[in-house]
């Protein structure tokens, strides 16, 4: 069981599913807004790949 | 001259103290502000106007170091913030171009965040994930293919390999689903992400359940215990939190 409090090291995959896909959804007046799934699906291809490309030789 | 905009972290209510944010350090480092507008208050820090315009974070959120340290900042100062009260977090890489564009948001939505508020007030979030290993090897088949050629002998093992993990898998979520629905009882909400990928989350383990839940606090102790004391089928659980209500501090219309 693990138990991660604010100091720990948190996944960051954890994080992300939150962080991309939970939280209020607003649209900031100057920016791209998240809510933009394909943005959100651009993004983890990336991470996919550079995770990847790290693990696999 | 503006070359410096307002990234917004969390919504909570209009008490804030500049105390309890004294200490905090937001996104490049920089310190927290606070944008009081009764009822709500909105936490806030400037971030360089390049850096975050939408070009500029369009190739940003793709660059892995870019994206874990803004999410660690983001999450850092929610957490903390979560910890003391309740709050509404915001989804990353929220960005307004000054401090009165923040004031127009917090009159205009004051009601949708109270209620947002009001939902996670007293209550945690707590995740639970579901893995299945796959080290068992399937043995299915074995001696039905004495009578076959070698290499149709050795497609038709594959092929028994596979239709066995299939099941393997398919068994393992049907767990989760039933661990998932006694969860639930325990709980005044959910909300099942997609299983991550293996490349992404590093487990050898296959995840068939990503679940997150709204607890009040008097439920934590049973909830704890039921997915501690889980051990049936193929089953292996793991629990973390308490986290900030990311999954439920939503506002109407949002997903």
């Amino acid at each position: 069981m693990t138990l991660a409090g604010p100091r720990d090291e948190l996944a960051l995959v954890d994080l992300l599913d939150r962080l991309l896909a939970g939280g209020v959804v607003l649209t900031g007046d100057i920016t791209i807004s998240l809510a933009n799934v394909d943005l959100v699906h651009i993004s983890l291809r990336a991470l996919i790949s550079s995770v990847s490309t790290l693990v696999e030789p | 001259m503006s070359d410096e905009v307002m990234y917004l972290y969390a919504v909570t209510d209009a008490d804030l103290g500049d105390a309890e944010i004294d200490d905090m350090r937001a996104v490049d480092g920089a310190a927290v502000h606070i944008i009081a507008e009764a009822p709500v208050a909105a936490v806030v820090s400037a971030v360089d106007a390049e850096r975050f315009s939408a070009s500029a974070l369009r190739r940003n959120l793709e660059n892995l170091q870019w994206l874990e340290d803004v999410a660690r900042a983001h999450n850092a100062v929610v957490s903390d913030l979560a910890h003391r009260r309740p709050v509404a977090p915001v989804r990353l890489a929220t960005v307004f171009a000054n401090t009165e564009n923040v004031r127009a948001l917090l009159r205009t939505r004051a009601q949708d965040f109270v209620a947002a508020l009001d939902r996670v007030r007293g209550r945690r979030e707590w995740a639970v994930k579901g893995f299945v290993g796959l080290t068992d090897p399937p043995s299915a088949a074995a001696g039905s293919t004495d009578t076959l050629s070698p290499g149709r002998s050795y497609l038709e093992r594959r092929r028994a390999e596979r239709d066995s993990h299939t099941r393997h898998i398919e068994e393992a979520s049907t767990e989760a689903d039933a661990i998932h629905n006694r969860l639930v009882k325990l709980t005044l909400a959910n909300r099942r992400y997609p299983p991550q990928d293996r490349r992404l989350s590093g487990y050898r383990d296959e995840m068939v359940l990503n679940a997150a839940y709204l607890l009040p606090a008097g439920a934590e102790i049973e909830f704890r215990r039921v997915v501690d004391e889980y051990h049936e089928g193929h089953l292996r659980l793991e629990l973390s939190g308490p986290w900030a209500p990311y999954s439920f501090a939503t506002l109407e219309g949002d997903q």
